[in-house]
């Protein structure tokens, strides 16, 4: 099975709205999850596009004509909630029926002041905001709790502050622009984005990359997966202030990122790989390197990492807080790592089996979804991760690195899925009569997980919101692109 | 003479107060890896805020402009009850503890009143668990130091010190020890240490103490960095004069062992921070009713020997 799709516009039958949002519901109650969902302006009308991935991984893109609103399906379906109102402030469609229309960017116009707070009555009832100025160097956001003493009822998080257009960018800038833009949707996930745009432009070029590129591009990745997961366990025990583990992950995460540099010259992996392939190839001496270094970090991830597992009063803070059921993560389609800490066992890399992935499985683990489970999930990844790294740094294939990338197919539309480390990555491009794009939709992860960050503070504690928040870390430039 | 010496210990306490936090974060630098900062960082940045300017927020009040000097003065004058070695201190008189117990209340109080004279959520939210915290913390102290001064038979905190003896630690050990791990777990709470508090957060809704003074700038901030220092050292003679119940009647000796009791004390509270998680919110009152109990029972072990 492929992990993109690309069809000829003319093969993608345009229903009638109502059959269109009946087929939606229809697909998303069989389990089906919801991958992209947007509208395209097309003179002064839009066309609607619903990308749905079934739980046996066929990718499924229905599509529709509106004009002036849609029907809105989130109250059965919360998974579209924000996709729901992304299009009606993009689009300025009315969306019947939304339980909570407001901005999610401020685009065309619209400013803080045209959405509105969720408040709790009462005299008791204490609000809190936080941000979008935080205290520590982290991205801009506003949370806003509604609390009865320590209790949090209700958890708005309100972004859209790093809003910097980068859809409406793409289709407008020259060809070696592309990636430069792609992974600056969000920094530390360049791979994933920059390897699902690859996917993109390639299955509408119908090219193939050969074995050795699709190595290192998996190399690159587990390498941002594990650097980042790193990072993540050490932030969180940072914020229980256990110190032994936090003064080590921050380093090594660094170790992480330096062999990433020794690959490609960079440690974010920018500019390592471009369409066709990857950009830079490696011999024996920098694989040597690599290992080296990459072995050492691994180790003493290992040594720092373990305290955190056999300390009591750390498994303490962890365990039970901040807890999302498995039905809630359904429900909202939670993705990566903090779904399959909920027991949802979604992965890309498992759904799809694409080379490299091949070998690739999820082992059955039955988490609560709590901190703890998020934390622990991130562990037994770095773990898979180093694995994988190390088979496919051994077993390199011979041949070349990249292929020449043709010319992109009229009138098409592609789309391409990745387990970023943050969870499923997905693009879409449509491209115009000359095979230039016209039109494209990028959708991180952070865009389905942020809601679960609410769920997680529902009936918490309001000083466990910073560890809630750790243990999700999520995006916000790659939610407000 | 006499005079003298009194006058040197009240200046060596208001001027070497303000080094036990740079050993707790020289330990944990270790503990970390760490070079760590300077030991005397902390006088440097004194120095630094009160050569900076103050900013107010206009919805503040008067209140917020005399809390920060006022806990300053009320931590200096409980820290001159403190005996210095086995010297007795400035002003001692007996039942001169509860005296350096509501003098710390008051300090709390204002700058409880003053983080809610700023109208801020966040500070809000620090007064409210101050005082929920300190509603528990300080029943532990008093039992503690009840339960001292049955022991030794004295009312004052240079009484007390003065009768503390290694004889006395071989007859009532078991009582003593229980003093110690309750008074350590008062100093910790109070002076918003890990496991209760976590002072190097930047995390607004986790903090206690520190959310408290966000609004404070410059000198006042200064002031209240040194307020904090001093509260250090004062519970933290509590516990070095058990540790170190050694009198040699020579000044200098004693107050060398006093000086290094504490630096002890300060190094045992950054192994603390170095190898623990903080607890969470929630758990805080039910580690200070557990030290609680700690100290009903040295109350009770001594009333039933006695």
């Amino acid at each position: 099975m492929k992990d993109f799709i690309v069809e000829p516009l003319e093969n993608i039958e345009v229903l009638e709205s109502k059959d269109f949002f009946s087929e939606l519901s229809t697909e998303l109650s069989k389990g089906s999850g919801i991958s992209s969902y947007f509208a395209m302006p097309q003179g002064s009308d839009f066309k609607l596009f619903a990308c749905l991935l079934s739980k046996s991984g066929e990718i499924k893109i229905i599509c529709s004509n509106v004009r002036e609103k849609i029907t809105s399906l989130s109250t059965f379906f919360p998974q579209l909630h924000l996709f729901e109102r992304e299009i009606a402030e993009k689009t300025g469609l009315k969306i019947d029926g939304h339980p909570f229309p407001n901005p999610v960017r401020y685009e065309n116009g619209l400013t803080a002041s045209s959405g509105k707070y969720f408040r709790l009555g009462g005299d008791e009832i204490h609000e809190v905001a936080v941000g979008p100025v935080h205290a520590g160097v982290i991205e801009p956001g506003h949370f806003r709790f509604q609390c009865l003493g320590e209790n949090v009822f209700n958890l708005q998080i309100e972004l859209g502050y790093q809003h910097r257009g980068i859809e409406n960018a793409i289709p407008k800038v020259k060809k070696n622009k592309f990636l430069p833009l792609i992974e600056t949707v969000a920094g530390d996930t360049s791979i994933g984005h920059a390897w699902t745009f690859a996917k993109v432009y390639e299955a509408l070029s119908s090219c193939e990359i050969s074995p050795r590129a699709a190595s290192l591009r998996g190399i690159a990745l587990e390498l941002e997966r594990m650097a980042n997961h790193v990072g993540d366990i050490g932030a969180l025990s940072g914020d229980v202030a256990y110190l032994p583990t936090s003064s080590f992950c921050g380093r090594i995460r660094g170790d992480i990122l330096n062999t990433t540099a020794i690959l490609c010259g960079n440690r974010f992996g920018r500019n390592f790989i471009v369409p066709g392939g990857v950009a830079f190839d490696v011999d024996e001496k920098i694989t040597e390197e690599m290992m080296s270094k990459f072995d050492k970090a691994y180790e003493d991830a290992v040594s720092a990492i373990s305290l955190l597992w056999d300390k009591k009063s750390v498994l303490d803070r962890f365990e039970k807080t901040g807890t999302v059921t498995t039905e809630q993560a359904l429900k909202l389609r939670l993705v990566g790592p903090v779904a399959r800490a909920s027991s949802v066992p979604f992965d890309i890399r498992a759904l799809f089996h694409i080379y490299p992935y091949e070998d690739y499985e999820l082992e059955p683990l039955t988490l609560n979804g709590d901190v703890f489970a998020r934390a622990y999930m991130r562990w037994m990844e770095i773990k898979k991760s180093y694995k994988l790294i190390k088979n496919w740094m051994n077993n390199l294939p011979s041949g070349p690195i990249s292929v020449e990338s043709k010319s992109l197919k009229p009138n098409s539309l592609a789309m391409a899925l990745t387990e970023g480390w943050r969870g499923e990555i997905s693009h879409v491009c449509i491209t115009d009569e000359n095979g230039n794009i016209s039109f494209y939709k990028i959708k991180d992860p952070s865009f389905h997980n942020w809601q679960g960050l609410s769920i997680a503070l529902r009936d918490a504690k309001i000083s466990d919101f910073p560890l809630c928040n750790k243990s999700f870390n999520l995006s916000y430039c790659g939610h407000d692109l | 003479m006499e005079n003298i010496k009194l006058f040197l210990q009240a200046v060596i306490i208001l001027f070497a107060a303000p080094i036990l936090p740079g050993i707790i974060n020289r330990v944990k630098a270790f503990f970390g890896g760490r070079q760590g900062r300077n030991i005397f960082q902390l006088y440097f940045d004194i120095y630094k805020l009160f050569n900076k300017g103050i900013v107010y927020s206009n919805t503040t009040t008067l209140i917020f402009r005399i809390a920060a000097p006022a806990m300053a003065a009320l931590s200096c004058i409980a820290a001159l009850i403190m005996p210095f070695g086995g010297q007795s201190g400035l002003l001692s008189f007996s039942g001169d503890f509860i005296l350096i117990v509501y003098l710390l209340a008051l300090s709390r109080f204002l700058l409880i009143i003053s983080a809610m004279d700023t109208g801020s959520p966040f500070e809000g939210m620090g007064a409210s668990r101050e005082a929920q915290f300190a509603v528990f913390a300080e029943p532990v102290f008093f039992m503690s130091i009840l339960t001292l001064s049955k022991i030794t038979g004295e009312s004052s905190v240079h009484g007390i010190f003065s009768k503390l003896s290694p004889v006395l630690w071989v007859e009532n050990a078991p009582v003593l020890f229980l003093i110690v791990l309750s008074l350590f777990i008062v100093m910790l709470c109070e002076t918003s240490r890990v496991p209760f508090d976590d002072p190097d957060t930047h995390l607004e809704l986790t903090m206690i103490h520190e959310v408290m003074v966000l609004d404070n700038s410059g000198p006042d901030l200064g002031l209240i960095f040194y307020a904090s220092a001093i509260k250090l050292w004062i519970l933290g003679s509590f516990v070095s004069a058990i540790i170190m119940p050694r009198h040699s009647e020579i000044f200098w000796l004693d107050s060398l062992i006093y000086i290094s009791g504490l630096a002890i004390v300060a190094i045992s509270a950054g192994v603390v921070e170095s190898v623990m998680a903080r607890v969470r919110l929630l758990r805080v009152p039910q580690f200070l009713l557990a030290a609680f109990s700690v100290a009903i029972m040295a109350f009770v072990f001594q009333s039933l020997k006695g």
